[in-house]
């Protein structure tokens, strides 16, 4: 029978089927951090079951609010420091080496292709980037993962979307992803993976896979899904190089996870990005994106860049192309946190940190605080932020703030002008 | 066996998203009863308070489609359980939030829009539902009389909630 990438992975992964359309899957990769975990760990201590599947499957990292702000936050990262110790978990990243969940566990070679991932978190639908099955859940699936190893999920059923075309100049995997939702709406893919085919998914970079995949949950998916080919190779092989004979050998194994000719879609769509504008949304719902042009000239309080979606350094390249010899409108302030260490330590490397304080950007370390609203950037009432997160909710950021979603080169020239603008106005000569 | 019911809250939209239901600014609380008080407290509905006696006194929520998108917070389900809501019934659920309710052994309940439109228009009546768990039925009551409806959960959702949740049936059976 034809199958789709997320059923093999249910039918390698399958433990029980407790009942006919619910499958219990061995999980390879928890994920935790601060904010849902540690009260999992505490309600499994209550229950005098303080132990864990297997430590070396569990992924720690403090991320949201990090260095803590308060007591609370700093309490919520002592249980998961001291329960992390306690349990012998080995990738456990504190500051000084932490990122943001969903850009540091890639970039640490956490995430193979054939993998189930779950964390409590909604965005863990980003590594399915490399072909994996991952999951946003809640507290009590986490803390099932934790102590038993596995998830229970109903059948996936799953909507292939075709991405062809020219990428126009201006246009990134965000405007794209953007425009996705849009035609999906925020509930199209409830209950489903959402696959990414099409040249423009081969020739993206796993930067790039990641920010579409991220999105998934905003049209309700379970998983975004990119095929794992050479790409991902290249991006894994220092992770995989003992693992293969070459990288032929790698991307030759990954291909058997690849949804077959003939396998059951319930819903094809394809997009054309030719001519395609930038992409900025509009309201507080994730599908009300609009052209670039409708939206030009908008006030905006903040600008900021960073996020799973867009924190990571070619994210920062892009913004730094345009930002270059550039300053930014008095009239608001700039805000970018690096994603991760490495991410940090890379664009400081490559003259990229100096651009954005050149630029009158304060750069903050590796956390994502202010993209739900908790900490490094809450807005206040009545303001508006520009910025390369995923989220538009109202009050998202702050309560009574208003968000609008945007690539890094939207944000950029944003911050430069003050108020939404259209990067194709701008010249990246000035750029490396 | 929990009892399942109580007076309506009715939240006439679509799309009522977690930070709506408990914003991201207590997700540092480390415990489910501090967030009591914080109940929809940022719900974007016109004419909605959260101070309202019909928010205090309400057993079951009736809403709308896509109940319960965005963040994956248990919180959500939490921040209802604490106020004594074990019951959500809309005409669709975000997953994650659909699951964290069966997985802490409450009820979402999906009924047909045509259902969930008369019901609605039962809002101004000081409607209340009680769900008759083991015959997968709910009876909604009003001072005018009481109609009953059937719904449909799925045999795994049904013994999540029998088993108190999702810590309890895997710890038994893995
Ligand atoms: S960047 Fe935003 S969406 Fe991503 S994990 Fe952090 S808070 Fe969640």
């Amino acid at each position: 029978m034809a199958l789709t990438l997320a059923q093999k992975i249910f039918q390698s992964h399958l433990r029980d089927e407790p009942f006919p359309g619910t499958k219990v899957l061995d999980i390879d990769v928890v994920m935790c951090h601060e904010i849902t975990t540690p009260i999992a760990i505490n309600d499994l201590v209550a229950r005098g079951k303080d132990r864990v599947f297997d430590p070396e499957k569990i992924k720690v990292v403090i991320d949201h609010v990090t260095p803590a702000k308060d007591t609370k936050t700093a309490q919520q990262g002592k249980i998961l420091r001291d329960w992390a110790k306690r349990q012998n978990i080995r990738d456990f990243f504190d500051i000084g080496r932490n990122g943001v969940c969903h850009a540091l566990f890639p970039e640490q070679g956490f995430i193979r292709p054939g993998f189930t991932v779950i964390m409590g978190d909604s965005h863990t639908c980003t590594h399915g980037a490399f072909g994996a099955f991952a999951a946003g859940v809640g507290t009590t699936d986490l803390e099932v993962g934790i102590l038993k190893g596995v998830c229970a999920f109903r059948e996936p059923r799953t909507i292939r979307i075709n991405i062809s075309g020219k990428v126009p100049e201006g246009v990134y995997a965000k405007d794209i992803i953007l425009r996705v939702i849009k035609k999906l709406t925020v509930k199209g893919a409830t209950d489903c993976v959402i696959e990414f085919h099409g040249d423009v998914v081969k020739g993206m970079s796993m930067e790039g896979r990641m920010t579409l995949c991220n999105m998934a949950i905003e049209a309700g998916g379970t998983s975004g899904i990119c095929m794992p080919d050479e790409v991902t190779a290249d991006y894994l092989w220092p992770f995989i190089s003992a693992d293969y004979k070459n990288k032929m050998a790698a991307i030759e194994d990954f291909r058997k996870w690849w949804s077959d000719k003939g396998c059951e879609y319930i819903k094809i769509i394809d997009i054309d990005v030719t001519g395609m504008e930038p992409q900025v949304t509009s309201g507080f719902k994730p599908d009300e994106a609009r052209n670039v042009s409708e939206m030009e000239g908008t006030p905006v309080d903040q600008i900021y860049i960073g996020s799973c979606t867009n924190g990571r350094i070619e994210d920062l390249r892009v913004a730094a192309g345009y930002l270059k010899g550039r300053k930014i409108s008095p009239a608001v302030r700039g805000i970018v946190s690096p994603a991760t260490t490495k991410v940090f330590r890379e664009a400081d490397e490559e003259g990229i940190i100096k651009i954005f304080m050149d630029a009158g950007f304060c750069v903050t370390n590796p956390t994502c605080g202010a993209c739900l609203g908790m900490s490094n950037g809450v807005l206040a009432p009545g303001e508006v932020c520009a910025s390369t997160t995923n989220r538009n909710f109202s009050g998202r950021m702050g309560r009574g703030g208003m968000v609008h979603l945007m690539s890094p080169a939207v944000a950029a020239v944003t911050a430069i002008e003050g108020k939404i603008a259209d990067p194709r106005k701008f010249s990246k000569e000035a750029a490396q | 066996m929990k009892k399942f019911g109580g007076k309506v809250l009715f939240l006439d939209r679509s799309d009522i998203n977690t930070d709506e239901i408990i914003p991201a600014r207590y997700l540092t609380e480390i415990s489910k009863e501090a967030l009591k008080p914080h109940m929809l407290e940022d719900l974007n509905l016109e004419g909605f308070s959260p101070m309202d006696a019909s928010v205090r006194d309400a057993g079951v929520i009736v809403t709308r489609a896509n109940f319960g998108c965005g963040s994956s917070r248990e919180h959500a389900p939490w921040v209802f359980e604490v106020n004594n809501i074990n019951v959500v019934i809309a005409v669709s659920f975000a997953r994650i939030f659909r699951q964290n309710m069966f997985n802490c052994g409450m009820l979402a309940i999906e009924l047909p829009e045509k259902t969930i439109d008369s019901l609605f228009a039962l809002s101004d009546r000081g409607a209340e539902i009680i769900v008759d768990f083991n015959n997968d039925k709910l009876t909604v009551m009003t001072g005018k009389g009481r109609e009953t409806f059937e719904y449909h959960i799925s045999g795994f959702d049904k013994a999540l909630v029998e088993a108190g949740g999702w810590v309890e049936f895997a710890d038994a059976r893995y």
